[in-house]
């Protein structure tokens, strides 16, 4: 029987997971480029221009997207299980972290 | 009841211990106004008189006709087809995560295991000569404990947890949440033994807080909160000693 399982808590416990994994198979990539700084820094020059290549900066994005919503959601899971609070509450502090984070990013963006 | 309008495909899932399991196909009378119970009643008294169900109370207070409906776990008896009808269509099953007696009715017995492994049963603080012990009905404890005291054990959150599905050792938000309100109850004597059977293995911290049970508990019980009250009593205790 299919199950049917598709709401939001379910949905970010799945997003959570699946991000976690593709972040844990980036890893040993992240690693061996930036041993090359150590090992063969021209080597590692050459490379770093493929993030020159549209389809790497499009990977590049991907890859802050996931390392966004996995820092997110372990915050969301901290507070889930920490913080006893109704849900009113929690409503309104997520509402205040995505609002701070989008004005940060809002003046990181203009200062870089 | 409301004029006949037209016949609805109604998909069961047979079988059970032994046999193979397999999809049989009914036309059901559609009224207006029908539960999926009324339709699942239908099948076994016009069409098929050996198919196997479980129900008694009609009414949504004895928690025994919870069934898959379009994949989700329900109460029959107080799901309205219209609300959950597919593309005009319906299909019934056993309820997952249990083993399956026959057809609709699954066995029950792991789940109340598990509620009685989670200790949720009354340690008393008074013997029969000592007075009653007062309980404040404003206590933010017993608050904690009256929002969970209403569950019909119908094993729905049981049944739609994917935790269970995956380690057969999980109490489950039931039995969790039952040692959860004990936990909270002034007349307990023993939260210790409580915190012990909770958080071996298989205990609250296996749960993902997925929140499938508070999402399908059809007497709108948080389950997953209780667990995580849980998770933070056993931590408490790991961290300063017992409470």
């Amino acid at each position: 029987m299919i199950v049917a399982r598709a709401h939001p808590l379910w949905l970010a416990y799945i997003l959570h997971r699946l991000s976690g994994l593709a972040l844990a198979l980036f890893l040993p990539l992240h690693f061996w480029v930036l041993s090359m700084a150590v090992t063969d820094a021209a080597r590692l020059d050459a490379f770093l221009t493929l993030t020159d290549m549209p389809l790497v900066k499009l990977a590049e994005f991907g890859l802050v997207f996931l390392l966004a919503v996995h820092v997110f959601g372990g915050l969301r899971l901290l507070a889930l299980e920490w913080l006893p609070w109704s849900a009113p509450q929690k409503t309104w502090a997520a509402a205040a972290v995505a609002g701070s984070f989008l004005v940060s990013t809002t003046f990181l963006l203009r200062a870089i | 009841m409301a004029a006949q309008a037209t016949a609805m495909k109604v998909t069961v899932e047979r079988g059970g211990a032994g046999t193979e399991s397999h999809r049989q196909s009914f036309d059901v009378p559609a009224y207006e106004n029908q539960t999926v119970l009324d339709v699942v009643s239908w099948i076994q008294q016009n069409a098929d008189p050996t198919l196997t169900y479980r129900f008694a109370c009609r009414v949504g207070m004895c928690g025994s006709c919870a069934m898959m409906v379009n994949g989700v776990p329900r109460w029959t008896c107080r799901t309205h087809v219209s609300r959950v009808l597919k593309d005009g269509a319906l299909h019934v099953g056993p309820l997952r995560n249990l083993p399956v007696i026959k057809d609709l009715a699954a066995d029950m017995d792991p789940f109340f295991d598990k509620w009685v492994a989670a200790e949720g049963r009354h340690h008393p603080t008074r013997s029969r000569e000592e007075e009653i012990q007062p309980v404040d009905p404003a206590a933010p404890e017993r608050q904690t404990a009256s929002a969970g005291i209403e569950c019909i054990n119908c094993a729905i959150c049981y049944s739609a947890c994917d935790t269970v599905a995956g380690n057969p050792d999980y109490l489950g938000p039931a039995a969790l949440q039952r040692a959860w309100t004990v936990y909270n109850d002034a007349k307990d004597a023993n939260k210790g033994a409580i915190l012990d059977a909770v958080s071996g293995k298989g205990g609250c911290h296996s749960c993902h807080s997925m929140g499938s049970c508070t999402q399908y508990c059809p007497n709108d019980l948080d389950p997953l909160s209780a667990i995580l009250g849980l998770k933070r009593a056993t931590t408490r205790r790991f961290f300063k000693g017992a409470k």
